[in-house]
């Protein structure tokens, strides 16, 4: 057995229980800590494909960034963890029935249509190139593409990341209201403030303040006496 | 020798592992997007896939948009998802009833 083989059906195992681990697990951490661990050999099999690039932002954009997030909302929000499981039993057999009718039909479909042709070698041929530069690496390949013919797509990403902040930042901004209206304190308000600002010096008459004058009648503690 | 079907079978197993886990959780909104960002995974394994096999870098580029997008969706997903905390104080499906759709 090859090793590259090896090493394919060793993610590629650890790819599927963490994926299977991730749609059972009670507990939804646990299901974002199963998916960073399928990412992670899902970046292994690209890697074995020769898409490095890719791999290691898979690595650093999923794990790094959507998985924190993910986690980040899961730790957040004040969740019934027992509520949100009710009807998985019920729901199993059908979904454990078409997910297997998935993968063999698909299964069926790919043997007949790619079954046994190898892997080109990588690199070998690249046919979309106008001006032909000699690339040695993944990522010189993909950045000659995507700053030509991809260039306007590439721009539109951009603008999809850029509404997209936009978006959540909008989705999720509150104005403080109920019991927290007292405490909250806007920020163009906390940068205006001058010192001179916080403590006013009134200049005013000295005052003395008079003796009460004894109540009239009896103290309302003794009036039973 | 490892053959392109090996990676189009994995990306299979992987999209039809999540499909049913989009049966199975249908009450939780969070592994459902944890699911769908399964689904994504398969399809771009599968992209590269034919991309190595083709000798064609165009599905790499691919795989890279799609990143992008994914990364935006699961980012307003989960934004809606804070919001709809905040507003029901509760992210069960069945209590999602206020379209009655």
């Amino acid at each position: 057995m090859e090793f590259s083989t090896f090493v394919f059906y060793f993610f590629a195992a650890v790819l599927v229980v963490a994926g299977l681990r991730v749609i059972t697990a009670r507990n939804p951490v646990h299901a974002a800590l199963f998916l960073v661990l399928a990412f992670f050999s899902a970046g292994g099999i690209w890697l074995l494909l020769s898409a490095e690039f890719l791999a290691i932002t898979l690595v650093m954009v999923y794990v790094g960034a959507v998985m924190v997030l993910f986690l980040f909302v899961v730790m957040m929000l004040d969740i019934d963890f027992a509520r949100l499981r009710e009807g998985f039993w019920k729901y199993l057999p059908l979904g454990a029935v078409i997910g297997a009718l998935l993968a063999i039909e698909m299964g069926l479909v790919l043997m007949k249509g790619f079954g046994g042709k190898e892997v080109a070698a990588a690199a070998a041929t690249i046919t979309n190139v106008t001006e032909p530069i000699e690339c040695s690496n993944n990522i010189c390949e993909l950045g000659r593409v995507l700053y030509t013919e991809y260039a306007y797509p590439f721009e539109l990403a951009a603008l999809v990341l850029l509404v997209a902040m936009v978006a959540a930042v909008s989705l999720t901004l509150r104005r403080r209201s109920g019991k927290y209206a007292e405490k909250y304190i806007s920020p163009e308000a906390q940068i205006a403030a001058r010192s001179e600002d916080r403590m006013i010096l009134v200049k005013m008459a000295s005052e003395k303040e008079e003796p009460e004058e004894p109540a009239a009648g009896a103290q309302p503690g003794k009036a039973g006496q | 020798m490892l053959s392109l079907t090996h990676y189009l079978i994995l990306g299979a197993i992987l999209f039809a592992i999540s499909v049913a886990g989009i049966f199975l959780n249908r009450k939780n909104l969070i592994v459902l997007l944890m699911s769908v960002e399964l689904m994504l995974l398969a399809v771009n394994t599968n992209f590269i896939a034919f991309s190595r096999y083709l000798g064609n870098i165009d599905g790499q580029i691919f795989v890279f948009f799609i990143l992008t997008v994914a990364a935006a969706e699961s980012a307003i997903g989960l934004a809606i998802l804070v919001a709809l905390f905040r507003n029901r104080r509760t992210i069960h499906v069945d209590d999602l009833d206020s379209l009655k759709g």
